[in-house]
């Protein structure tokens, strides 16, 4: 029923393995899985159990790289249901996860040298925190797992390892009614469960903070930047040929030259709000990221302005200000739903006044830009 | 948390502590040390720090804490603004556009 020895598995198996976890697994059977290592298997009196490995090979590093520049982000998952790591027995704890494949790799990386059970929901291959704030990380899904694979025979305690970000969607109290096991929260950071364990289970008030440190900004920019996806094609070119136009007809010399500056400009415009403002966050004056966003786009536009891109007419300057301006405040907006602060309340305020300005200002611009070609 | 504190007095976050039994869980689930227990009754120590996750809520089992929860991201506003529905980011259907 437990904790018998592992056997190393050849790729043959493998297949057959993964069979048998995909008849475990409940709900939507259409998600594209994303293999993890596993190194052996379990049998328990709920079927067979794979062990996952602890460590990351170049594939798993190069997936989570990739994931971050939005390639196949959408389908990186796990099947959900029961993982082992070591040769965990009736006594071991249960550590649960989404299907994200990343989360899985966090958490199997951060059980290394333990003997431990992986409860993996199915979060539609979405992270623990975003997924439990749409309740699939939550205390529905948590009650069925836990009751389909009959985890009550599998351990012998009733105590369960839940994330503390998971905490947006599952409901302690409601988990132990339920099914009698107790919801102990664990560390925001996986990095911090080894301590968390070490300390008898105990989650100090740094582990339980979040925290939005200059490198969590970084990583997550390259997702912002394909926001506008092919728009970022479409946009610019629109831009190339109506910079041709002027009063004596259309030019493609004119729409050459001048249709690189404002591509330059465009694109600054758009970097200045999506990855300046999340860098340089904290550093800048104002609460709304709005209006981080404005300054930062003031700053490029100035920078612009000294490089000779914006044109040589006043209304051609005030045109691209406000373009830049508007564009660089709506993008540094965008980032609130990357940011680990931002509530729901106060993001519907910032949007109320600067939604409808940053529409005008990038309007009036665009006007403005295009009448200047005649002049 | 190093300068980044978003608006002031915007947050929907409210306690009854007289119903507060001083079991703990808010000041355990919450990520921004909003809580604070001092002799059995939770009270509310950072109210602007509060992001509306609702974790405190879920898991009160007096149900003493009261929030309106949701995702402060500005891309879920405005899928719920074309949509017509409430506030939602659409970062579980494949293909959806790429907030959190």
């Amino acid at each position: 029923m437990h904790g018998k020895a592992t056997k190393k598995i050849t790729c043959d198996t493998r297949k057959e393995l993964h069979a048998v976890l995909n008849l475990q697994s409940v709900g939507n059977m259409d998600i594209r899985t994303t293999p993890t290592p596993i190194i052996g298997q379990i049998e328990t009196t709920s079927g067979t159990v794979a062990v996952l490995s602890t460590t990351w090979r170049w594939k798993d590093i190069w997936g989570s790289i990739k994931i971050r520049w939005s390639v196949g982000r959408m389908n990186y998952s796990v099947t959900p249901g029961l993982y082992a790591v070591g040769s965990p027995d009736q006594n071991s704890k249960v550590f649960v996860t989404g299907n994200y494949k990343l989360s899985v790799d966090h958490l199997r990386r951060a059980l290394s040298g333990m003997n431990a059970w992986i409860l993996v929901l199915n979060t539609k291959g979405i992270n623990v925190w975003c997924a439990a704030g749409k309740k699939t990380f939550g205390t529905d899904e948590l009650v069925r797992k836990i009751k389909f694979l009959d985890l009550a025979k599998i351990v012998t305690h009733r105590k369960i390892i839940v994330p503390q970000l998971g905490a947006t969607g599952v409901s302690a109290h409601k988990i132990k009614e339920q099914t009698g096991f107790t919801v102990i929260y664990g560390p925001v950071r996986a990095a911090d469960i080894k301590d968390f364990v070490d300390s008898g289970l105990k989650a100090t008030p740094v582990m339980r903070t979040i925290t939005f440190p200059l490198v969590e900004r970084l990583k997550l920019i390259p997702v912002d930047l394909f926001y506008a996806k092919y728009y970022l094609l479409i946009i610019p070119s629109l831009f190339f040929i109506i910079a041709g136009l002027n009063s004596k007809g259309y030019s493609v010399d004119l729409a050459i030259s001048n249709g690189v500056h404002a591509v330059v400009n465009l694109f600054a415009a758009y970097l200045s709000g999506c990855a300046l403002t999340p860098a340089l966050l904290p550093w800048i004056p104002f609460r709304r990221f709005s209006l981080k966003g404005i300054i930062i786009g003031l700053l490029t536009g100035i920078l612009l302005f000294l490089a000779g891109f914006l044109g040589s007419s006043f209304l051609e300057l005030i045109s691209w200000f406000l373009m830049i301006g508007g564009i660089s405040s709506f993008m540094a907006m965008n980032f609130t739903g990357s940011s680990t602060f931002t509530s729901l309340s106060g993001v519907q305020k910032e949007m109320k006044t600067a939604l409808p300005l940053q529409i005008t200002f990038a309007g009036i611009g665009l006007i403005g830009w295009i009448i200047s070609r005649f002049m | 948390m190093n300068g980044l504190i978003y608006l002031k007095d915007v947050v929907t976050l409210e306690l009854d502590a007289e119903k507060c039994n001083g079991c703990m869980m808010c000041t355990i689930v919450c990520p921004h040390e909003v809580f604070l227990v001092e002799d059995r009754k939770a009270r509310i120590q950072n109210k602007d720090l509060c992001m509306e996750c609702g974790a405190c809520e879920l898991n009160c089992p007096e149900d003493a804490i009261h929030v309106k929860s949701g995702v402060g991201c500005a891309s879920g506003i405005i899928n719920g603004i074309l949509r017509g529905t409430e506030p939602t980011c659409d970062c579980s259907e494949p293909g959806g556009s790429s907030c959190c």
